[in-house]
């Protein structure tokens, strides 16, 4: 099953990480059916699914930590299916897993040190005082003990751990998960900034209208294939996708109007 | 009766020799969660390889034959996880407990087939020969060795796991090794390395300790019985836990040869025991996640 469309041999090219027919399997069950995606640098991708659809085994088969039986996943070209998570890495993709994975018995300050010497060769503008500059609130907590952060400040620490491996792209797990409304939106920020910086972003999310709102495409995957395409306009405006995620198209046409959008 | 001073000096060169037997076996539980048996076996290839290094001379060879020593043994450590250790992981404690057992045979074995069964020393250095007056009684002036090479590498190992990128990438293979290997660094690499380093501290241990007792086969299982207690004791994966537990385990013995000299070598035991029922994920480990 081919998902691509439009000019896909252009497409290909432009895209810095390419899924092609992807299926991974835990044991006898398969979990990814044949799933494709692309993704190209400065551009920012929702990946979209409830709950056990295979959005974090998805991210996960790209970055190695689980393997995928069969498919390709491309790197700038480069394929990387069988590759050693750390190979993946250094090839600038970053992975950002969901809840509480920090490095708990390291302070924040040696979380950050410890990640900026993992990619040596990787250069790039992101350095870990670049990241207290960004995240002020983690310059405070720097000497604290990584595993008495508060959710939001986890949050921070897990991004900022993977920006000074200065990556090119970064595959986020349910960002959202745990946070409270306020921090949800300071993150929503935290997206802008890395969009504006050109870094291609894969967000894995539940929470589809907050992805939608930050994202320029998306994916749905529904049992471990891809039900749908299209642009972030374009999912936000059909009910019945909404509806297949669990979201009702008012809910998102009343955050809009909140926030002085059009839908 | 012993005064103080001797009873005092005993535990400490107890607890160091124990400690030093230990420091690399739970320095590996801890990142690698592998339980190693072969811990033993190691720590008799230090003390035999002293034993060949030294030859029957006394003399200056005995300080560059434990350096020497400790590395090779690293080198078999080495070659230990890349062959078998690596296959095992995230397997069950039974499984790795068995194949650790089946590598604690045959190194046994080996040990046998090139040094024979004959009980062989190493002699006391000369610059440490002999014995020291502290407070009026003689202490033996090796056990200065012992007790410092255990500080030595105790205060090296909080060094090493507080201040260097290796200390912190140990540390946080402990946390999560996942997010580790994704942020770029070799787990498979770090792990070899990881082992290496608890099979030279184990190594170290067998050649510093090789003057003050008969280096014989068999040494391999019972300090491997020690070294056991006080990692768990310790807690599972804690240096400094192996530290207290070693200094404690020291002291329990101490006060047996006091209290009911027949009994002495039990105390320990009740020791652990007592310990365990209390805290059983150890002093100062952490319970099993
Ligand atoms: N380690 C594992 N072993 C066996 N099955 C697993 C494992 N991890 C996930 N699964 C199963 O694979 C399927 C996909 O799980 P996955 O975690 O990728 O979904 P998800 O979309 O990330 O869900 P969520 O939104 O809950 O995080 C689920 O049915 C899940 O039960
Ligand atoms: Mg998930």
């Amino acid at each position: 099953m081919s998902v691509l469309r439009s000019n896909p041999a252009a497409d290909e090219k432009r895209a810095s990480l390419l899924v092609r027919d992807v299926n991974t399997y835990y044991g006898a069950s398969h979990v990814l059916q044949g799933v494709s995606l692309r993704l190209a640098e400065g551009e920012v991708v929702a990946l979209l699914g409830r709950n056990g659809a295979g959005k974090t085994t998805l991210l996960r088969s790209i970055v190695g930590l689980t393997r995928a039986r069969s498919g390709g996943v491309e790197v700038g070209g480069r394929d990387v299916r069988k590759a050693a998570p750390h190979t993946v890495a250094r090839l600038g993709i970053a992975f950002v897993p969901s809840g509480r994975r920090v490095f708990g018995s390291l302070s924040v300050d040696e979380n950050l040190r410890l990640s900026s010497r993992s990619c040596p060769r990787r250069k790039g503008p992101w350095s870990v005082a670049r990241v207290y500059e960004t995240f002020p609130k983690l310059a405070d907590v720097k000497a604290r003990g990584a595993r008495h952060l508060s959710g939001g400040e986890q949050q921070m620490l897990k991004l900022g751990r993977a920006l000074v491996t200065n990556p090119n792209i970064l595959l986020l797990d349910e960002p959202t998960e745990g946070l409270a409304p306020v921090v949800v939106g300071q993150l929503g920020e935290w997206l802008e900034l890395l969009r504006g910086e050109g870094f291609g972003v894969l967000l894995a999310e539940q929470n589809a209208m907050f992805a939608l709102r930050h994202s320029d495409r998306g994916y749905i995957l529904e049992k471990g294939r891809i039900r749908f395409e299209g642009s972030a306009t374009e999912l936000r405006s059909s009910e019945e996708l909404l509806s297949g995620l669990g979201v009702s198209a008012r809910a998102v046409r009343v955050v809009d109007a909140a926030e002085g959008r059009e839908s | 009766m012993d005064t103080v001073v001797i009873e005092v000096s005993g535990t400490l060169s107890a607890a160091s020799s124990l400690f030093l037997a230990s420091a690399g076996l739970t320095l590996i539980f801890g990142a690698m969660r592998v339980i190693n048996l072969a811990h033993g076996s190691f720590y008799m290839f230090g003390a035999f390889l002293t034993t060949s290094l030294v030859g029957f001379a006394t003399g200056a060879r005995f300080w560059w034959a434990v350096p020497v020593a400790a590395l090779a043994v690293a080198l078999i450590g080495a070659g230990v996880e890349l062959g078998v250790i690596r296959h095992i992981y995230g397997k069950e404690h039974l499984t790795q407990l068995l194949a650790t057992y089946a590598l604690f045979l045959i190194f046994a074995d080996l040990a046998l087939r090139i040094w024979g069964a004959e009980s062989r020393a190493v002699p006391v250095p000369k610059s440490f020969f002999g014995s020291i007056e502290i407070a009026g009684e003689q202490i033996p002036k090796y056990n200065l060795v012992i007790v410092g090479t255990a500080i030595a590498v105790g205060v090296g190992l909080w060094l090493l796991l507080k201040l260097t990128t290796l200390g912190w990438r140990i540390r946080a293979a402990v946390d999560d090794p996942e997010s580790l290997e994704a942020s770029g660094v070799n787990l498979q690499l770090l792990f070899t390395v990881v082992f290496a380093l608890g099979a030279l501290l184990a190594g170290l241990g067998g050649a510093v300790i090789s003057p003050q007792i008969a280096v014989t086969p068999g040494i391999d299982g019972s300090i491997i019985v020690g070294a056991f207690i006080v990692t768990v004791v310790g807690g599972l994966g804690s240096i400094l836990g192996a530290a207290v537990a070693a200094l404690l385990i020291g002291a329990s013995e101490t006060a047996g040869t006091l209290a009911a000299p027949d009994w002495a070598s039990t105390f320990p035991y009740i020791a652990m025991i007592a310990i365990l029922a209390v805290r059983p994920w150890g002093l100062f480990g952490q319970p099993e996640r």
